[in-house]
Formats: structure tokens, sequence, C-alpha cells
């Protein structure tokens, strides 16, 4: 199961990943208005927050720890990942109301990963901070899991 | 304590403070707000997400 998190098995008719170096990962912020879901398949400007401090595409996500895979039996396990850090958008006035957080892979095509969301918010001269669930098989942010 | 602000940094004793929180199944949230004579001039928010997102990527899986 980790090894899916890792790109390990490729089952394509062709390989597309051509290094071994980890990807960088980014969490772009969308204004409440905006429709990001299980539909969006990659980064999109249209509808991200801007504002004083905010550079469009977000923030780099730290994954300073690799996935993690635990096996419950033969065919059931869970493979989990969570960022090494809280994701922070430090001193940043954002005075449209934003809910959702577009994480996405800024090595492969911006390719969308998981789309996040919260209570509508705005920051006026602050910071907004998304602080990591314990990375665990039942909080991990990323949970893949067979039963 | 010294805060940041739309006015510039300010002594928090010369503000206003206001916060709240939101604790539910999707999310755990906190914000802090300082105002000065009725503008709000510093809101800071933390947010700890709870629930599993939607996994985008415009494909369903199945295991």
């Amino acid at each position: 199961m980790g090894e899916l998190l890792t790109a390990t098995h490729n089952f394509g008719v062709a390989p597309t990943r051509g290094t071994s170096a980890t990807d960088t990962f980014k969490a772009a912020l969308y204004l409440a208005s905006a429709t990001y879901n299980a539909s969006t398949t990659a980064y999109s400007a249209t509808g991200e927050v801007s504002g004083t401090g905010y550079t469009a595409g977000g923030i780099t996500v730290t994954a300073a720890t690799p996935p993690t895979a635990t096996n419950s039996s033969a065919t059931a396990g869970v493979a989990f990942f969570t960022p090494s850090a809280s994701l922070t958008y430090t001193t940043v006035t954002l005075t449209t109301a934003f809910d959702t957080m577009l994480l996405y892979n800024s090595t492969q095509s911006n390719k969308a990963v998981a789309v996040y969301t919260f209570g509508s918010q705005t920051i006026t001269a602050g910071t907004f901070t998304l602080t990591m669930p314990s990375n665990t098989t039942t909080t991990a942010l990323l949970r893949l899991a067979t039963t | 304590m010294i805060v940041t602000t739309t006015k510039g940094d300010m002594d928090t004793s010369l503000l206003e403070n206001r916060t709240g929180e939101v604790d539910n199944d999707n999310e755990a949230t906190t914000w802090t707000e300082y105002w000065l004579d009725g503008e709000l001039v510093h809101r800071s928010v933390h947010v700890t997400l709870k629930k599993m997102p939607s996994f985008a990527g415009g494909e369903t899986a199945s295991f």
C-alpha cells in the first residue's frame, strides 16, 4: 500500500516517472464561491484567493516524512501520509471569504491530489494556519485503505 | 505583545481582542481578532482538519 503513495508500481502502459526525486507538493486556497471537489484534476488559478502576502499557487508543503503502510491482514491495510509541518500563510490579507485548500503536485503538471474544505474564513494582516493531523492510520491527511 | 495590523505593528494593549472557535466533525478552528476604534485591524485563523478529503483527479478508484 505504501508503495502506491511512492509510485513504486506503474500499472499504466508506459512509465511516466523519470526521476526518483521527491515531488514538490503545494497547497493553494480557494474562495468560498469557487467549486473545487473530487472532480478537480489540476491546480487552476480560477477562483484562487488573492491578496496581500499571498502568492498565486499557494505554498510548498513540507514532506519530510515519507508515506507509511501497515497491513492488518494479507488483504487489508492502510497507507498513509501527512505533511511534516503545518501549512502556514504568514502575514496575509484575504478579504474575500475562502473555504477550500487544494493539495496538488507541482512536479507532475500541477495534478490535483486532494481537496479539503473548512468553515469560510477571512484573514486581515494575520496568519492562516492549517495544522496537520497526527500521522496515523486513522487520522493522517492522506489515507488509502483496503478491507 | 506586538501584533501585525493594517495600521502597522501595534501593542495589543491598545486593541480590543475578540476570539472564537468552532469544533465539529470536520474541523477544530480558532480565530483571534484585534479591533481598533470599531475597525478590524488583525484577524488570524488556525484550522485543524479532521475529515478525509475529497480525493481529486477526476477518477474513481476501487480496491
